[in-house]
């Protein structure tokens, strides 16, 4: 049995510990908010933070993420009010939806170590996410808005 | 107690030995350092056993260390810009990932984010290694596009290779992220040396002086 504690809770799971950790988050413990895109760390939609660092679950072993905190797309605030949500709503980011748990995933990252990021911290944090729909425009307007919120310390665009 | 007077005075002709073996030591100090002719910069801090120096040797083998440094295994993270690069044609990096201060990447694309301790199966997905990243900013240590001899000059010069010693530069070459390149997984072509002649190269290159080859 290996313990995985994902968004603050617990689970037992009795899984072969080179098992990729994206298969455990969505199979077996059902939380299935992180996508599978590509499985080789070239889309970024299976981003979930490992210990704070926005890891690529489809390369990543269950047994390295063993003993550190997982947080996933439901655990990213209590909520669904961080910042970059909130903007995500509001400017309407996502068109078919898919690669946005990973997107925000990334960008939350970005936010925490560069709270008011330009358009070239924004690149270089978020050109490892790729999106089919080609959002980025939208993207790139909502991390600033969350920043600006942020900023503003308030919650609202 | 013994008076001044009764101290045995020293021997007139032991002193004379003694200065005749100091001047030549001295010459034979002045005529060696004459010859070691160091080709490194002003700054170097690697003191080289003058009996094992061998220039010509020496610079031969960093012929051979300088096949391997220029392989896409070595030279792919030690890019002459901020950006690391990947395949056997050097491309820039996919996905824009940059260096960061500390050679590890930046925000949502640090290098372990995708590298793992070892390598991932299958078909272009990434290698790894436990001390994967790029030299940092401020000591980047560039590969791309060095001349063998500038390149010989900055591994040897204490300032530009990370702060190395000599022992610590005949270590780098067992260090394992180093090793790591001979087993980097999917289709990547290996160095061109095997690992074990290139610790041999790099050790006859070190030993013999760390010497460069001429400039062209
Ligand atoms: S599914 Fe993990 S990066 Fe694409
Ligand atoms: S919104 Fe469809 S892939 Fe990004």
């Amino acid at each position: 049995m290996i313990t995985l504690n994902v968004n603050n809770k617990n689970y037992e799971v009795d899984v072969d510990p080179n098992m990729p950790l994206l298969w455990a988050i969505r199979d077996v413990i059902g939380l299935t908010g992180t996508k599978y895109g590509c499985g080789v760390a070239q889309c970024g939609a299976c981003t979930v933070h490992l210990d704070s660092e926005a890891v690529r679950s489809c390369v990543t072993r269950v047994s390295r993420a063993e003993g550190q905190k997982i947080t996933t797309i439901e655990g990213l605030s209590e909520n669904n009010d961080h910042p970059l949500q909130i903007a995500w709503n509001e400017l309407s980011v996502p068109q078919c939806g898919y690669c946005h748990s990973g997107q925000l995933m990334s960008a939350a990252v970005l936010l925490r170590e560069n709270p008011n990021p330009t358009d070239e911290d924004i690149d270089d944090a978020m050109a490892g996410n790729i999106c089919r729909c080609g959002t980025y425009l939208r993207i790139r307007k909502a991390i600033h808005l969350a920043a600006n919120m942020q900023k503003n310390g308030n919650t609202k665009g | 107690m013994k008076q001044p007077s009764e101290i045995k005075s020293p021997n007139i002709l032991s002193v004379k030995k003694v200065l005749v073996i100091s001047l030549m030591l001295c010459c034979i100090v002045i005529i060696a350092s004459a010859f070691k002719q160091k080709i490194n910069s002003p700054g170097i801090a690697i003191a080289v056993n003058i009996a094992n120096d061998d220039s010509a040797t020496s610079a031969q083998a960093f012929l051979q260390v300088y096949s391997v440094l220029m392989s896409p295994r070595c030279m792919n993270c030690h890019p002459a810009g901020n950006r690391p690069l990947q395949g056997d044609d050097n491309h820039i990096h996919t996905m824009n990932v940059q260096r960061g201060k500390d050679g590890k990447g930046l925000y949502a694309l640090k290098c372990s984010n995708c590298h793992q301790a070892e390598n991932t199966a299958g078909l272009h997905t990434p290698p790894g290694n436990p001390k994967w990243q790029l030299p940092p900013a401020d000591m980047k240590m560039v590969f791309q596009g060095k001349s063998a001899h500038d390149l010989a000059l900055q591994i040897m010069d204490y300032n530009r290779n990370g702060h190395k010693n000599k022992e610590q530069l005949l270590e780098h070459a067992r260090d394992t992220l180093v090793k790591a390149g001979w087993n980097m997984g999917g289709d990547r072509t290996p160095p061109p040396l095997a690992y074990d002649d290139f610790v041999k190269a790099w050790d006859t290159w070190i030993n013999n002086g760390g010497y460069a080859p001429p400039a062209k």
